[in-house]
């Protein structure tokens, strides 16, 4: 057993772990973690595979800002009820189940079906443009240049797509300075507002905290989340983790 | 070591991220799930790449993971708007368009 | 020239239908006048047809193209030869007399102008019958004097009993309608052509069977236009018309078309011995069912209808004689053609005086009080029994010389037939002019006025005369010849013992119905003890009952349990699988239950199934 084997035998069951890590976790930033951990196995996996700036593309990326960009929705969305494990539409767990099984014994089997040719290795392909980097470099800037570009033209259109998706229309106009500062010190609150989710049993931003006697404080959210109706109880955790 | 290893390894990662699309109503868990199929796709390429001695699925594999950037931007950007509207997450109450 | 004889009643009939009451004043002139030229126009071509020699008197008139699809090409052309000729006279000079005699029997009718709008249009498409060049356009007058019989015949249409009659008329004159698009279909198959020209021409190339075919489909159409067995049954209920319309449909139009269609189709009966014999067999029954009918009807009118239908009969059996006996068909439909028109307008003379009364059981001693109705009645009766020298002994006793030429059975028919003939009109004569006066109360018989009169004598001159003067005058056999053919039978019995046999048996027949009718009372009501053959004369020989039996009520199961598969099979059929179809949809309407998940699972559902097919492909 040489050393690739070993990466592999090692860092593949930790990914599948995670994966199943993932699954099976009831709390999604578990999940997100159980991922993070899976991404970076695989990354792990590149190196092995003489893929090593795809390795470090997939932990700056992947684990890096992708994983982050998750943890940083789950931090706005919170805790839900959909975190629930239980099944609510009849037959799905069994069918999604038999069909997966199905599916990955179908590939699996097809897969270890075919003879395999001894791997072919990257050197005399690296070699060919002096090294790892430049050939990749080459290949992404001279043959691939026109899917680059398009994919350039994506990431901006997604960018822009979501910040449209996340922008709020301005229903009053701004306030100045003075109106500002006017508020601060002759209105009803001179201390700060409270944080969200202050005494309350959940801490994400839409969840209001809880005053002293029991009622929440609209004050402690965010405008996004005041609107009516949109306003969580302080113990809606509770009842959507029964 | 048999190179189909890695293709095997990725099938059954693909599966598995099949299968927590399917059972998982949180949104974000499920969009985590198809994160992870797409890098079963991604470690199938790279293997397939050293298989055959070129480097054209390394190339295909980095796209995906641009592309995969994209995606997880608009994707979350879209729950987030739909948590903002219906104050939920769960995949399962965007229901509306049935029967 | 030719195309304004049919013109001519045309633009009449266009004019008084389309210009509405603004023409009521004149209308019926307009009418006449055209009718009376058409007749002119007849006459002056007649003229300069036997000014010329025999092989130049026939002329053709293409107008135009009408159909041209293909192969199939119809002509608009018309056709006037020596058969076409005597025709146009019969149609356009009986008709003009009977228009005359119209406007004085249809003085006080409110719907006079409507009624001459309809006879120059009976009068046209039987011009254009006549005078077509091909059988597709002969269809087009064959249909139109379905039409216009329709019409005339429902005239009356207040009453139930003309509107049924004219239904009646109408659809059985379709099934031989039937019979006459089959056979200028099989024309067109079998020879390429409909025109009269090209099918004499080609008939020889025919298989015998199609020939035999065609001829029996010419058969079934003849019976239906001229109320042959077993499509007679419209006939005797056409009576409901108008006498005038009854006359114009017995004597010049209408029944005759039936002759004329065997007649012009001569070269297709000339090869088929099978087609002859049926239409010879057509031809007797009728002659015997007609005269059978006549015997014991006691309206008048109904009477002198079983009398044509047996007289239509001794026609058709004439043409179906083959070459020995077209020209004397055509030479009896002649003479038919007048004293059966100046019967029919004595007839309705006298009803006219007798309060539209047409039960002859209500007649007796009219002799006295209508004396020109009595006298041209009494000619006309003279000539359809077949007294010497009158019209009808020279075209009768042809036919049954002609026919005991061919067949006894047939010569003893039209022998016997003839008998008959003799006894119903003696009854007629009996009933209405002598015996004691049986009239109604109210009922004051007088004279008709002399417009009614004028066209009753001219009639009577022509059964007196007409006779003699197209044989010996007008030489018949040889002026037709050229179209239809003649043969002289080859053996048969003797003109000079048949007709003294003859005599015998009209005199025999009349003298027996003089006996009955004339020297002993009539009864005012008809005596019900009667015995069945009079019962079943009465009945119209049950012809209705048969028609009923044998396709009314049939049809009417057969519409009944179609609705009824309809309804519950075909609508169960079609409404079940809609409701099957429309179950099993919200059964799978189901599916689509708007959870994603849901649908990720079938998405994946086919990804395993291809991946399936996939493999197995494979391996």
């Amino acid at each position: 057993m040489n050393g690739e084997s070993v990466v592999f035998w090692v860092s593949g069951t930790f990914a599948v772990v995670g994966a199943l890590g993932m699954v099976v976790s009831k709390k999604a930033v578990h999940s997100a973690l159980w991922v993070a951990f899976a991404m970076i196995n695989i990354a792990v996996l590149y190196f092995t595979l003489e893929a090593p700036f795809l390795g470090t593309t997939q932990i700056i990326v992947y684990t890096g800002a992708v994983m982050m960009l998750f943890l940083f929705v789950l931090m706005i969305v919170g805790v839900d009820s959909s975190d629930s494990l239980l099944e609510t539409i009849k037959g799905q767990r069994l069918l999604a189940a038999l069909f997966a099984l199905t599916f990955g014994g179908v590939v699996v089997a097809s897969i270890a079906s075919t003879l395999a040719s001894p791997s072919a290795g990257l050197a005399i392909a690296n070699a060919g443009y002096g090294g790892h980097l430049k050939a990749i470099a080459y290949l992404v800037f001279g043959q691939y240049l026109f899917a680059f570009e398009v994919l350039s033209a994506l990431l901006i259109t997604a960018a822009l797509g979501a910040m449209v998706l996340a922008h709020n229309e301005r229903w009053a106009p701004r306030k100045t300075q003075d109106q500002l500062q006017r508020e601060r010190t002759m209105g009803n609150h001179v201390t700060p507002l409270p944080a969200p989710g202050v005494m309350a049993r959940n801490n994400s931003v839409d969840t209001p905290a809880l005053l002293p006697d029991g009622s929440t404080s609209i004050d402690s959210l965010p405008n996004a989340f005041r609107g009516e109706g949109k306003v969580a109880k302080p113990n809606s955790i509770e009842e959507a983790g029964k | 070591m048999n190179p189909n290893n890695y293709l095997i390894l990725a099938a059954i990662l693909f599966t598995i991220g099949v299968y927590g699309v399917l059972v998982r109503r949180n949104a974000i868990i499920v969009f985590m799930s198809v994160e992870l199929m797409l890098n079963a796709a991604n470690l199938a390429f790279v293997a397939a790449a050293r298989n055959t001695g070129t480097l054209d699925g390394l190339v295909v594999a980095f796209f995906v993971m641009v592309v995969a950037a994209a995606e997880v931007v608009v994707g979350l950007a879209i729950i987030v708007t739909i948590f903002r509207t219906r104050r939920s997450a769960s995949i399962d109450e965007a229901s509306l368009m049935k029967y | 020239m030719i195309a304004a004889l049919i013109g001519l009643p045309l633009v009449g009939a266009t004019v008084l239908l389309l210009g509405g009451r603004r023409t009521n004043a004149w209308g019926h002139f307009l009418a006449v006048a055209m009718s009376a030229g058409s007749f002119l126009l007849g006459a002056f071509l007649f003229i300069q047809m036997v000014g010329k020699s025999e092989e130049e008197r026939e002329v053709g008139q293409h107008l135009f193209d009408w159909i041209a699809v293909g192969a199939f090409q119809i002509p608009f052309g018309l056709h006037l030869d020596q058969l076409s000729i005597v025709f146009v006279l019969l149609i356009t000079g009986v008709g003009t007399l009977i228009h005359i005699y119209s406007i004085g029997y249809m003085e006080h009718d409110p719907n006079r102008r409507r009624f001459f709008a309809y006879l120059n249009l009976f009068v046209a498409a039987m011009l254009l019958l006549v005078l077509a060049d091909n059988y597709f356009l002969l269809y087009v007058g064959w249909e139109g004097v379905g039409l216009a019989s329709y019409l005339l015949i429902s005239f009356y249409q207040q009453k139930p009993s003309a509107a049924t009659a004219g239904k009646k008329a109408f659809i059985v004159n379709r099934v031989g309608d039937v019979g006459l698009s089959l056979a200028i279909i099989l024309m067109f198959v079998t020879f390429g052509t409909v025109t009269f020209e090209g099918v004499n021409a080609a008939a020889e190339s025919g298989s015998p069977s199609t020939i035999t075919w065609i001829g029996l489909a010419l058969l079934l159409a003849a019976c239906g236009k001229s109320a042959q067995f077993p499509l007679q049954s419209w006939l005797l209920d056409a009576m409901e018309g108008p006498t005038p319309v009854s006359a114009l449909i017995h004597a010049a139009t209408m029944v005759t078309a039936g002759v004329y269609l065997i007649v012009r189709a001569h070269a297709i009966f000339d090869l088929s011995e099978t087609a002859r014999t049926a239409v010879v067999i057509v031809g007797a029954i009728t002659l015997l069912l007609g005269a059978f009918i006549g015997t014991a009807k006691d309206d008048i009118k109904k009477g002198l209808a079983g009398s044509t239908m047996s007289q239509i009969g001794y026609m058709v059996l004439a043409a179906g004689l083959g070459p020995v006996g077209y020209v004397f068909a055509i030479f009896h439909l002649l003479t038919h053609g007048m004293f059966k028109a100046g019967l029919f307008l004595g007839a309705g003379s006298v009803m006219h005086g007798m309060h539209d009364d047409v039960n002859m059981r209500h007649y007796g001693a009219l002799r006295i009080m209508m004396k020109i109705t009595y006298a041209t009645f009494g000619l006309g009766f003279l000539a359809i029994i077949g007294v010497p020298p009158f019209a009808g002994f020279w075209s009768k006793d042809e036919i049954i010389y002609v026919a005991f030429s061919q067949s006894l059975i047939i010569g003893l028919a039209t022998l016997l037939g003839a008998g008959v003939t003799a006894f119903y009109m003696t009854r007629m004569m009996a009933m209405t002019f002598f015996g004691e006066a049986r009239w109604e109360d109210d009922v004051h018989p007088h004279e008709s006025p002399a417009v009614m009169t004028i066209p009753m004598i001219v009639l009577a001159l022509g059964s007196v005369f007409g006779g003699m003067a197209m044989l010996f005058v007008g030489d018949i056999e040889h002026w037709l010849e050229p179209v239809t053919g003649f043969a002289k039978p080859e053996h048969s019995v003797s003109h000079s013992v048949l007709i003294p046999i003859t005599l015998a048996v009209v005199l025999g027949g009349a003298l027996f119905a003089w006996l009955r009718y004339g020297r002993r009372p009539v009864p005012v009501v008809a005596p019900t003890d009667v015995r069945f053959l009079t019962r079943a004369a009465r009945a119209d020989a049950y012809g209705d009952a048969l028609n009923e039996a044998a396709f009314m009520r049939p049809g009417q199961y057969l519409t009944r349990s179609l609705t009824w598969f309809d309804s519950k099979a075909i609508d169960g059929l079609v409404s079940g699988l809609a409701a099957s179809i429309g179950g099993l949809s919200a059964r799978a309407q189901r599916l689509q239950n708007g959870y994603a998940r849901s649908y990720a699972v079938t998405m994946l559902g086919g990804a395993v199934l291809i991946a399936l097919i996939l493999l197995l492909v494979r391996l």
